[in-house]
């Protein structure tokens, strides 16, 4: 009983020291405070493609044309590797705000006119995911759709993303 | 078989060390009078070019380190800094960052030689295991040296990689944002990578003791696959002899090493790593460095995220376990006729992946990675266990002796003087 009792306050001790060398690793607070970035996105023309760079990576800010939102929404779920309406994915159909990192390693994918890959949306070129106007994985070994930031439009032109 | 050392102190201060710390004795014991079987050949020479270069990389990697800074926004110039400014710092940098690559051409070398002569099977066990473990700090370590430098390979490559973890099903974001510490790869990352790049080195060494100890137990095995049975007839003393042929090898090696260095020291690395990194710009072609090309083959010769994170990782692992798959009770691939040729295929098999490895992931090169892959595993999974029981082998000489006798004539059984 007693070096049960020992043995048990011994590995609460260990527990309780390892835990912050652990946590030392984890975001620290001077990163958790770069949270959140103010874009303006009233020079974006339609079809145009804005990056911004939210904690470090890219966000792709599109403005969609009606032909890309058409054929999101017209695109049936049942030939999605990851089913998600375009609708859930969009606050106002003609602005599609994606975090511009492939899930499958992290490349950023390429979205310039002629790369956009076989769906007009990003092409990845590390090891070829194609994505379509609405961010969703199509083809290649990504598993999910690029995904969508939290984020609020402070007026129709300024947008915060975080 | 390590067999008493013959060291005896000569002088009276060597007599009273001794007899309190016998570090002089474990030394000669280890290096001077340890019995070498008498038959080894040039393969046996990389594990002195590998402890070789262990020293060659600490003691490079050590200078380097006080001239360098890891800060995202002072890495690139620190390196640069060190390339044109700090006394032979073009030189002292070339050297480490070769030296990765030989120390890794002289870990394939070695792997292959344990491969070819079966030094992993009993009772060599634990000192393969060690080995493994060797060659995944290895990795460790040069992964994130190169991620130092702070170059769009280096960010794009650390990237890559730390994604990896995300494979792992529930937890794996929340491991790659704590091995980041933030959100993508930046400055903490690169902060903990140096810290680590000096650490495992350090590890890597009381490892290579562990396996150099093991070795010592269990003796070294040799071309015949036989094990000592005379130390008299079977072996000779690791100095002069394996001294000498280790030296010469070395020195061989050097020549090789220093081609690199003075005449195509880039040739190894990728031009894309004197841009600085660019988290919103990936290069349209990743390539790790050469030695991990194989492996990155697997990775994306498999159609699934986590299928291709898991092939990876169990093609290194899988190495952990050859004690067991492979069936044979012969040792030497000399008398395995047919295992021989499944070896060299196997060895293609590697190359060819490593050059599957640098090409894109397209087309007719994804179908080959993927036929290679599976020979890849097909040989240890199939191959190895089922050649035991069907392979006929050729007889083995009773003793290292005979294995000499039979090769050279009687004369050879009196090692020159
Ligand atoms: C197992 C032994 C080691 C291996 C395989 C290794 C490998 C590497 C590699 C591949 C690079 C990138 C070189 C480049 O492309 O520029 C590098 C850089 C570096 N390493 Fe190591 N390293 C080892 C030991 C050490 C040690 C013990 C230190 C001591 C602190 C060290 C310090 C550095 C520094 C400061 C850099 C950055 C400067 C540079 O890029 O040249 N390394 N290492
Ligand atoms: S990182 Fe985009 S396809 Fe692999």
């Amino acid at each position: 009983m007693l070096f049960i009792a020992t043995g048990a306050a011994a590995a609460v001790g260990a527990g309780a020291v390892a835990w912050p060398l652990i946590s030392q690793m984890n975001p620290d607070a001077s990163t958790l405070a770069l949270a959140s970035t103010e874009v303006d996105i009233g020079a974006i023309p339609e079809g145009g493609i804005l990056t911004v760079k939210w904690r470090g990576k890219p966000v792709f800010v599109r403005h969609r044309s009606k032909k890309e939102i058409d054929e999101a929404a017209a695109t049936p779920l049942a030939q999605l590797p990851d089913p998600q309406a375009d609708a859930a994915r969009v606050k106002k159909p003609e602005w599609l705000v994606v975090v511009g990192v492939c899930t499958h390693l992290g490349c950023v994918p390429l979205g310039a006119p002629g790369s956009r890959g076989d769906y007009d949306g990003w092409f990845c070129p590390c090891h070829g995911s194609h994505y379509d106007t609405s961010g969703r994985i199509r083809k290649g070994p990504a598993p999910a759709n690029l995904a969508v930031p939290a984020y609020d439009f402070l007026t129709d032109t300024k947008l915060r993303i975080g | 078989m390590s067999g008493h050392s013959t060291y005896v102190p000569s002088s009276a201060i060597a007599r009273w060390f001794e007899s309190r710390l016998p570090i002089i004795g474990l030394m000669h014991g280890s290096f001077v009078s340890y019995p070498t079987p008498r038959n080894l050949n040039y393969m046996w020479t990389f594990g002195a070019i590998l402890s070789f270069m262990m020293v060659a990389q600490i003691i490079t990697g050590i200078v380097l380190a006080m001239h360098y800074t890891p800060h995202v926004s002072m890495a690139f110039a620190s390196v640069e800094h060190i390339m044109r400014d700090v006394n032979w710092g073009w030189f002292l940098r070339y050297a480490h960052a070769n030296g990765a690559s030989m120390f890794f051409v002289a870990v394939y070398m070695h792997m292959m030689r344990g491969l070819y002569y079966g030094s992993y099977k009993a009772p060599r066990e634990i000192l393969w295991i060690l080995g493994v473990i060797i060659f995944l700090l290895m990795m460790a370590t040069a992964f994130m040296g190169y991620v130092l430098p702070w170059g769009q390979m280096s960010f794009w490559g650390a990237s890559v990689i730390t994604n990896l973890f995300s494979a792992i099903p529930l937890v794996g974001s929340a491991i790659t944002t704590w091995l980041w510490g933030g959100y993508s790869v930046d400055n903490p990352t690169l902060n903990r990578f140096f810290s680590l790049h000096y650490l495992l080195p350090f590890m890597l060494v009381g490892v290579v003791v562990l396996h150099v100890w093991a070795l010592h137990v269990v003796g070294q095995n040799n071309p015949a696959g036989v094990e000592v049975k005379n130390v008299k007839r079977d072996t000779v003393p690791f100095t002069p002899y394996a001294t000498v042929k280790d030296s010469f090898a070395l020195a061989v090696f050097l020549i090789f090493f220093s081609w690199f260095i003075f005449y195509v020291p880039n040739y190894l690395g990728h031009a894309d790593n004197y841009i600085e990194a660019n988290p919103l710009v990936t290069p349209s072609h990743i390539v790790p460095e050469w030695y991990f090309l194989p492996f990155y083959a697997i990775l994306r010769a498999i159609p699934s995220k986590l299928g291709g994170v898991m092939a990876m990782f169990g093609s290194i692992a899988i190495l952990a376990f050859l004690p067991w798959l492979d069936t044979s009770k012969v040792k030497s691939a000399a008398y395995r006729p047919v295992y021989r040729v499944f070896f060299w295929a196997f060895v293609l098999t590697c190359v060819g992946l490593g050059y599957l490895g640098a090409m894109p992931a397209e087309g007719g090169y994804v179908i080959a990675s993927r036929i290679l892959t599976f020979y890849y595993f097909a040989f240890f999974i199939m191959i190895l266990p089922l050649l035991g029981i069907f392979e006929t082998p050729k007889p083995v000489p009773a003793t290292i002796a005979d294995a000499v006798l039979a090769k050279h004539g009687a004369h050879a059984m009196q090692p020159a003087e």
